[in-house]
């Protein structure tokens, strides 16, 4: 097997990715873009091809079809059901899909992996019965599929109110809505709100508009929940809150969403914590190109911002992937992308706003002491706190000394928790104390995955390049 | 009980495949993950996990969490949420820590 030559790789075929891979191949760019699910969409526009005109997920989703069909009609190579499991710095791609493992070398990537729900670690959040509002969402969007029994929505976000909407329409209401919005967030939201007014008028209408659907079919609200708590033996029997509680089937928990940050972490590009939407976000520059010269950033996966936003800065990357291998020159790159910067600006507008508005408690990112921080390895909040007291200096060290961060989701979901509580304990900031550096595989695979692998050089490259940092 | 079911419009109300939950016939609708069919199943926990044997089931349904491993078609570790259902699909729930066929690891 021989390592095939490309000019530029997109990973992930969310809005960014569909965007950059589509406009890349028009600029002349010999492209393929790798997902791992078995159509394009990503998370935000999941199963978009197969949606109905009257689809009970709304306009915003079926915006994802014209680029779908976009990204179908293009000369860029689409490998569906395909993962990355290593990126070497020279641009090498080890993939792998039911069809074997093979390598690619590009000259340019692009990262475009979208964002995760921010964990949200409350008692009893591995319990059966809770899962995130998004998982509720993607039920509906993959399969059709709504909850039954009662459903307790908790949290904050604009994702909330669509996700009461979308089962309202979908027949299939919420019983109850738990927001944790603070009064603090409102004021200081609210000091925010003249400078988006104007520039963010239709999203903000938008958002004004789910929160009165749900009201209107007459869905309970209970505001500025503190204490949120998941209770049962082998699965979930109530939330609790503020001293109250109610019996449910299924909660679903939402807090925001953070960059996926697994790749460009793993290839330890600089990071800087971002104290506005509080989650790391990879340094890049206004064309989401990185320090290093072979990977750039684009959508969600560089700092949230949203589909609409991913989709403009996904056509950055393309444009500058374009020029940096010379298929136009940097004139013609900025006069394209002016229109592009226009869009991308108008599109971010909102975000100080909704990132005030909704920013977590400070609960949600140092949980209290009883509870699982890292769900794989089942570590609780104080032992990472007694790992710092015992002297682990940041996140890399509390593996050693706790297992966090080791178990099969490789720290997707206790990074940033397991960053916050030794911040707290140590009494430095998150920037200082740093992040997990996660390592290839990116996804666990098979040792008979491994094994059909016949590029050697390459295979040999990924394991102990890999081993080999911090 | 099931903690999901199909939405009732006509429009969702297409072919299904049928897959094997813990050796039972689940008819679940195309497109749907391994890790929905277990949630249609209505079993309360797709594995139980390798550290203190607790039951978990499906948290983030997108790839990220590692809490719908399972067994499928005879390969465990498998994310669930990640693989598309297809007809006659066996999913079994898996059982703490995943082990090697020694048996096979042998030959």
């Amino acid at each position: 097997m021989t390592t095939e030559k490309i000019d530029f790789a997109v990973i992930g075929a969310g809005p960014a990715g569909m965007a950059a891979a589509t406009l890349a191949a028009e600029l002349g760019l010999d492209t393929v873009l790798i997902d791992e699910q078995d159509a394009p969409g990503g998370q935000i526009y999941r199963g978009v091809e197969r949606a109905q005109d009257n689809s009970p997920l709304g306009a915003d989703y079926l915006a994802g079809k014209p680029l779908a069909a976009a990204l179908r009609a293009s000369g860029a190579t689409y490998l569906p059901a395909t993962t990355v499991w290593h990126i070497d710095p020279d641009g090498t791609l080890s993939l792998i899909s039911a069809a074997g493992a093979r390598t690619l070398r590009a000259r340019r990537i692009l990262i475009a992996t979208g964002a995760i729900e921010r964990p949200v670690p409350i008692p009893g959040w591995t319990l059966p019965g809770v899962m995130t509002a998004g998982a509720a969402q993607i039920m509906l969007k993959s399969a059709g599929l709504v909850p039954t029994g009662r459903v307790v929505l908790a949290g904050q976000g604009p994702l909330i109110w669509l996700v009461a909407a979308q089962l309202i329409r979908a027949g299939a209401p919420p019983a109850l809505i738990l927001e944790t919005t603070s009064l603090g967030n409102y004021h200081f939201a609210a000091h925010r709100l003249p400078a988006v007014l104007w520039p963010s008028r239709r999203a903000l209408a938008k958002g004004i508009g789910f929160i009165g659907e749900v009201k209107r079919a007459g869905i309970p609200i209970i505001h500025r929940v503190t204490g949120l708590a998941a209770r049962g033996r082998d699965h979930l029997e109530t939330a609790v809150w503020n001293g109250c509680e109610t019996q449910a089937d299924l909660l679903l928990l939402h807090e925001g969403v953070i960059p996926n940050t697994q790749i460009s972490l793993a290839l330890q590009l600089e990071h800087r914590w971002d104290v506005g939407q509080l989650c790391w976000r990879p340094v890049a520059d206004e064309w989401g190109a990185t320090a290093l010269s072979t990977i750039s950033v684009a959508g969600d996966g560089g700092g949230i911002a949203g589909a609409e936003a991913a989709a403009l800065s996904g056509r950055l990357a393309a444009l500058d992937a374009a020029s940096f291998l010379d298929k136009i020159d940097p004139a013609e790159r900025d006069r394209r992308a002016r229109p592009v910067h226009r869009a991308l600006k108008r599109e971010q507008a909102i975000r100080p706003f909704l990132d005030a508005l909704y920013r977590p408690a400070p609960a949600v990112l140092v949980p209290a002491d009883e509870v699982i921080a890292c769900r794989c390895e089942e570590v609780a909040v104080v032992q990472i706190r007694r790992a710092a007291r015992l002297g682990a200096q940041g996140p890399n060290q509390a593996k050693a000394f706790t297992r966090c961060g080791m178990g099969p989701c490789q720290g997707r979901i206790c990074g940033s928790i397991v960053s916050a509580v030794m911040a707290d304990t140590l009494g430095r900031p998150i920037a200082a104390v740093g992040t997990y550096r996660p390592r290839a595989p990116y996804k666990p695979i098979t040792l008979g995955a491994l094994a059909g692998f016949e590029h050697p050089e390459g295979l040999s490259e990924a394991l102990t390049g890999a081993v080999g940092g911090a | 009980m099931s903690l999901f079911r199909k939405v009732s419009e006509p429009a969702a109300a297409k072919a299904g495949v049928i897959v094997t939950v813990e050796g039972r016939d689940v008819p679940v609708p195309e497109g749907a993950s391994a890790a929905a069919a277990v949630l249609l199943a209505g079993s309360d926990a797709i594995r139980e996990t390798g550290v203190s044997g607790a039951p978990r089931a499906p948290y983030c349904m997108m790839g990220v969490c590692f809490d719908c491993l399972a067994e499928i078609d005879g390969i465990p570790n498998r994310q669930s949420c990640m693989v598309t259902v297809a007809p006659g699909m066996v999913i079994r729930r898996q059982h703490g820590k995943r082990t090697v066929d020694t048996a096979v690891a042998a030959e």
